[in-house]
């Protein structure tokens, strides 16, 4: 009896809703429900959901200083981040980190895999070497790219290279014009979240079914560039939006290496940065710094869903 | 895309089944060299680390490109400890401290709802579901002048509570359980059912001890992403007493005097644990990542 009971209770719904348990067991169900999700629910209320709606409510006040402000401005904080040449300028520089970086990340980490994917010996040996820099902060390759590598004089790495070939020591981040900065920044991240793909890229590349390479070279699709853009890509489609996806919720968030990297400077700022410094700088302005946060997330929100819609997150396969 | 594009990309994972694949030797020297040479590259910083933190400063900063360091230093290692200016050791502490302690309370919060999501009737679970997947929606990042000013008037700036418990409830680490739950074989909870046991006594003595594996694999990806993060320690840890080990070396980029062989040698402190933890679970750790599918 309490077999049948169990497994009535147990039985996967198929579509929609969850399984509706007998009138007996209802009441433990609840309690067991709240038991389990309680103590992550309350701290996901008190560290999610009561910050999101503070800073909401700040945004709205004159809050310099001050985490109960009296003075309600309206707008006025959302009209000042928006004309504020900085914060504005902030949303350029992520749009053209977000428009290198996206891009590069998915082509090196997918060339990754399948390169890797391909080697008969020492396959082991090459996904290692691509997936260690995962284990390596932003602060500490920050530290490396700015001191070793794309030092500005000559026993930078770059610089000592370029001048076995003549060229002229290069001030990477002490100048932004032209925007060497770029490839710093860029670079860094490439180096530490490649090969991070590269193991998705991998697990999809290895769930294509084998007999469609056969059926193709039997249609005679030439092997190389034919199989690769009419069987390869469409098959890995999935992992490639959710891919795009977390690349581009992974570059809103940059901070570590553009804070490590240019602190000093005021260009190539990105929105974070500029709010870090809005909010926790000199003036303390959380009024205002809210009202920047707010703007910032309905952009993530708009440019989420877009993506959705565009690319169909979600509805592949294996698109979790 | 060039030295990946393949003539047949057949996923090759069976080594007795040849066929597909017939690269010749030229297209397979071809693949070796770009592969290594990719390989080389993405070595180069690790290179950097140890040569600078072995090498005197005038070697580093040396007109002549040293390969090697001439003549290696080891008492540098000792010395980020001995320096006066940032206490390196502390931070190292408080990181392995705020490390430990994120981990196994984001595994045991996270863990619980999402089982409770997964597998616990009830009648509004789906609305507590999209709750928590709403919060995937905003960056925890984006939240962080609020977290700050929250975290700050309950009194917690500069305390290991203030570092670690804002971060213990991460919806996709939830999401992530959640889909694990799903997917975990039913038979064995019934059978644990059938011996008298209620959801809870099910879920310690049969569900965890069965799922020991994915807990590793999220432990060891929730550490690495603790260890390594910066801007919360950054904002919160405002008394050096308070540094996180990425504190402290952020910190020495600003400083005034650069010490080269210091700073260096630190930095190869501050990932040698990590690098370790990779090295020995890594065949593990690609199976999780490539089952989770994503980034914790």
């Amino acid at each position: 009896m309490s077999t049948t009971t169990a497994r009535g209770a147990a039985r996967p719904a198929p579509a929609k809703g969850f399984p509706r348990p007998r009138r007996q067991l209802r009441a433990s169900s609840t309690f067991n429900f709240w038991l389990f999700t309680g103590p992550f629910l309350i701290g996901l209320l008190i560290f999610v959901y009561v910050p999101i709606l503070w800073s909401a409510w700040l945004s709205f006040f004159e809050a310099r200083f001050t985490v109960t402000p009296s003075e309600f401005i309206g707008f006025e904080n959302y009209r000042v981040m928006l004309t504020d040449e900085r914060f504005v300028g902030s949303l350029v520089t992520f749009t053209v980190f977000a428009a290198l970086i996206v891009p590069a990340t998915w082509a090196l980490s997918l060339a990754l895999a399948l390169a890797v994917n391909r080697l008969r010996f020492m396959r082991a040996f090459f996904r290692s070497v691509f997936f260690l820099p995962t284990a390596v902060s932003y602060v500490a390759a920050s530290l490396v790219w700015k001191m070793s590598i794309f030092n500005g004089v000559r026993f930078g790495l770059a610089n000592t290279v370029l001048g076995v070939f003549g060229v002229d020591d290069t001030a990477w981040l002490a100048n932004p014009n032209p925007p060497w900065y770029w490839l710093v920044i860029v670079t860094v991240r490439l180096w530490l979240q490649a090969g991070f793909y590269m193991i998705l890229f991998l697990a999809a590349l290895q769930n294509i079914p084998r007999e469609l390479y056969e059926a193709a070279a039997i249609d005679g699709a030439r092997p190389g560039w034919q199989t690769f853009r009419y069987i390869t890509l469409p098959q890995v489609r999935a992992t490639s939006t959710a891919v795009i996806l977390l690349l581009l919720v992974a570059a809103y968030q940059a901070f570590d290496e553009f804070f490590n990297l240019l602190s000093k400077t005021t260009w190539g700022r990105p929105p974070l940065v500029e709010l870090y410094y809005k909010a926790l700088g000199d003036n303390q302005d959380y009024g205002a710094g809210s009202a920047g946060a707010l703007i910032l997330t309905l952009l993530i929100c708009l440019v989420t869903l877009l993506q959705g819609r565009f690319m169909g997150f979600g509805r592949g396969e294996d698109g979790r | 895309m060039t030295s990946g594009t393949p003539k047949t990309a057949g996923p090759a994972p069976n080594r007795s089944r040849r066929g597909g694949p017939r690269a010749g030797v030229l297209g397979s020297a071809g693949l070796y060299a770009a592969t290594g040479l990719a390989a080389l590259l993405f070595l180069v910083p690790f290179y950097l680390i140890v040569r600078n933190a072995l090498s005197t400063d005038s070697e580093i900063t040396g007109e002549e490109w040293a390969f090697f360091p001439s003549d290696i230093q080891w008492g540098n290692i000792t010395e980020p400890f001995d320096d006066p200016t940032v206490d390196f050791a502390r931070s190292l502490w408080n990181s392995a401290v705020v490390g430990t302690l994120h981990t196994v309370g984001t595994l045991l919060v996270c863990s619980l709802a999402g089982y409770g999501l997964a597998r616990i009737p009830y009648r509004h679970a789906d609305k507590v579901f999209y709750a928590v997947l709403g919060t995937l929606m905003v960056p925890t990042a984006v939240t962080f002048v609020p977290s700050f000013v929250l975290v700050s008037s309950l009194g917690w700036v500069d305390s290991y509570r203030g570092l670690i418990i804002p971060g213990l409830f991460s919806g996709f680490t939830c999401f992530l359980f959640r889909q694990y739950f799903l997917g975990f074989p039913r038979e064995l909870e019934e059978a644990a059912r059938v011996d008298g046991l209620g959801y809870w006594g099910a879920y310690w003595r049969v569900v965890v001890p069965n799922s020991l594996n994915f807990f590793a694999a999220i432990a060891t990806i929730t550490f690495i992403s603790g260890w390594n993060s910066f801007l919360w320690p950054l904002v919160i840890g405002q008394d050096p007493s308070a540094w996180t080990v990425q504190v402290a070396l952020s910190s020495y980029m600003t400083n005034q005097t650069v010490n080269f062989h210091l700073i260096f040698m630190a930095t190869a402190i501050s990932i040698l644990p990590l690098v370790c933890v990779f090295l020995f679970l890594q065949r593990w750790l690609v199976q999780g990542i490539a089952q989770t599918g994503i980034k914790g």
